[in-house]
């Protein structure tokens, strides 16, 4: 699963710089997502690439430079603004309410009404569908998320995010609260998502999480762009020298 | 693509996670609530006469509609220490206002009402613009509603309504005729079935698992048992009391609203996790200003309500024990003080066990110093298993 390059990218960064106070959080990135394609973003802690997501997300606006969208600048107020143009993120803590369950977890804020109570029957028919799509499984829609694993809580969470048929979906460090099986559960899901057509970036600090699904891997260092690789040919070793900066 | 896969559990096991985790406080509730009387009727034999009885559930009307508004807050992990002086605020302008200046009685209710819906809208203003603990303003409230009480009341500190206002007849004398109550009864219970049916037929077609046709109708059956007992039993004395049934009826909305609307769920969302909820989209501050609004409203409308029973509003009208005994029935109801999990029929329930024990205490010719105590073990044990059911959800 190698880039066309050819393609118009759906989400683009052009020269994209923001800093909180004095520090730098990100520095000139460039970067390209298309359909179809797991883009993996690692870098050690302070690397950026939580403001990445957030930038991306509508949740940070940047100081310099363009966000673009099938080519053309757009400017992501908030989350909703990116929403709108079908950006959604999964954030590290998820956001889900533990109280809730599954179905009113995926549904919240955006509820289908019938006759000005809650339908709650359509709600639970889409829920399944798309906990079907993702394979998610899950010992009931109806029970609280406070009873599920935190793989089962991810793949909710996902599925939330996939209402309304983003185009582009942002993991922000999926994978690290996980254990080994629901890395492997984890990984499948996001072949699901590619599958699907989504275009797919993710974060990690960790080099060998991720280099199994992604399809091309960019390194951040200190704000900047320290690389980018083929994620079928480069080396364990490539990669923690464009991390850590250490010459090979 | 594989289906999802449904983990298979046995009955049992699925009812005892569901009792342990508190996903069901209705039935062990009731269940306590059935035990304390059968423990008052063998221990005097009137505690189960229908006299008392009507008497027992005209009592609870007034502070179960407070305790309504406290479920509400209680529902958003927060709480409003003044209701017991907003419901005293409400009785010394409805008192003051009808008898004192004059105004129609409507009026005098309307203006009562209103101080309500302004002290909670200002209470939600305080809390989301500020960040201040309820708890903390709401005992500030407290006392600023309590001095506005005994002005509103001036020197004599004590008005009387006139026994024929209809105010009073409302609260004190105003039972449903028989035949209304049995046409309550069955639009209920039709109403139930008729939208238990509907949503098992809707629930058929969308192919998602629905309840047997047999479950549908015992759960039909015991409502049309339980409301046919009751107003049969009623019946046989004064019948159920137009403020009981405006009470209930209250209660039934307020479930109603939490259950099946948008706005409900926010309540539950943001009483859950208000960050998570702010972050799907819910507009948490709008959520919190209703809810304090709605519980200071009830507070007041409370207020009223005891006025009424009373006939008389004085400087003790809503003193610190309303405030603790709706608080109390809210907990020992099965709403969890820790936000996010309740059901507004928890103010009834709670309302009935605190009236039980105290009148069956009564009966028993013990004292304040037996109910207080008695009541606060009842609290205490809510207390703990609402702990306890919290930490089992958390496992």
């Amino acid at each position: 699963m190698s880039t066309v390059p050819a393609r118009t990218p759906v989400l683009s960064l052009r020269g994209v710089s923001r800093s909180f106070g004095a520090a730098r959080a990100l520095l000139g990135i460039d970067l390209d997502i298309h359909a179809h394609e797991v883009v993996a973003v690692v870098g050690d802690t302070g690397a950026g690439k939580s403001t990445l997501v957030g930038v991306l997300s509508g949740a940070l606006q940047p100081d310099e430079g363009q966000v673009l969208v099938d080519d053309a600048p757009v400017t992501l107020t908030d989350p909703a603004a990116a929403r709108a143009l079908g950006i959604a993120a999964v954030f590290q803590d998820l956001a889900l309410c533990a109280n809730l369950d599954v179905v009113e977890n995926l549904f919240l804020g955006q509820e289908p009404v019938r006759g000005g109570l809650l339908d709650e029957v359509a709600m639970e028919k889409e829920a399944w569908k798309l906990l079907g799509q993702l394979a998610a499984r899950v010992p009931s829609v109806r029970i609280p998320v406070a009873g599920l694993s935190g793989g089962q809580r991810r793949a909710v969470a996902i599925a939330r995010s996939l209402l309304g048929e983003p185009r582009v979906i942002l993991l922000d460090e999926p994978t690290a609260s996980l254990g080994l099986t629901q890395i492997a559960e984890f990984l499948t899901l996001v072949e699901r998502l590619r599958a699907r057509g989504h275009a797919v970036l993710i974060t990690s600090h960790s080099l060998s999480d991720l280099q199994a699904v992604a399809d091309r891997i960019v390194v951040l260092r200190l704000g900047r762009t320290n690389g980018e690789f083929d994620a079928d040919r480069v080396t364990y070793e490539d990669l923690l020298a464009a991390m850590t900066g250490v010459a090979r | 693509m594989s289906a999802p896969l449904v983990a298979p559990q046995r009955p049992g096991a699925e009812l005892w996670r569901r009792l342990r985790t508190g996903e069901m406080s209705a039935l062990p509730i009731t269940a306590a609530l059935v035990l304390i009387w059968i423990v008052f009727q063998s221990l005097n034999g009137s505690f189960l006469s229908s006299d008392n009885l009507v008497n027992l559930t005209q009592q609870s009307a007034a502070t179960g509609v407070i305790a309504l508004g406290v479920v509400l807050t209680l529902h958003l992990g927060q709480i409003d220490l003044s209701v017991g002086a907003v419901s005293g605020l409400a009785a010394a302008i409805v008192a003051v206002g009808a008898v004192r200046i004059g105004w129609p009685l409507a009026l005098a209710v309307a203006a009562a009402l209103a101080a309500g819906v302004l002290i909670g809208l200002l209470y939600g203003a305080v809390h989301t613009r500020l960040g201040v603990p309820s708890f903390v303003f709401t005992l500030a409230g407290l006392l600023v509603v309590g001095g506005l009480q005994l002005r509103v009341l001036g020197s004599t500190g004590s008005v009387n309504l006139p026994f024929q206002s209809w105010l009073v007849r409302f609260c004190q004398t105003s039972f449903l005729p028989p035949l209304l109550s049995w046409l309550v009864v069955a639009a209920v219970v039709a109403l139930y079935a008729g939208s238990r049916l509907q949503d098992r037929a809707r629930r058929h077609r969308a192919e998602l698992s629905a309840p047997s046709l047999a479950s549908v109708l015992a759960r039909v059956a015991v409502l049309a048992a339980v409301l046919a007992t009751a107003v049969a039993y009623l019946g046989t004395n004064r019948g159920v009391g137009a403020v009981f049934a405006l009470f209930v009826a209250l209660v039934a909305l307020t479930d109603l609203a939490l259950r099946r609307t948008r706005w409900g769920r926010f309540v539950r969302a943001v009483g859950g996790d208000a960050e998570a909820a702010r972050r799907a989209g819910v507009p948490v501050r709008r959520v919190l200003v209703t809810v304090f609004a709605a519980c200071s409203t009830l507070a007041a409308l409370g207020g009223v309500l005891a006025v009424g029973r009373l006939a008389a509003a004085n400087q003790a009208s809503g003193a610190v024990d309303v405030t603790l005994t709706a608080v109390a029935a809210a907990v020992i109801g099965g709403t969890s003080m820790y936000g996010g999990r309740g059901s507004a029929w928890s103010a009834l329930l709670g309302i009935l066990i605190i009236q039980s024990i105290s009148t069956g205490l009564t009966l028993l010719n013990l004292d304040q110093s037996v109910r207080y105590a008695v009541t606060g073990i009842v609290l205490a044990i809510a207390v703990v298993i609402d702990a306890l059911q919290r930490r089992a959800r958390e496992q």
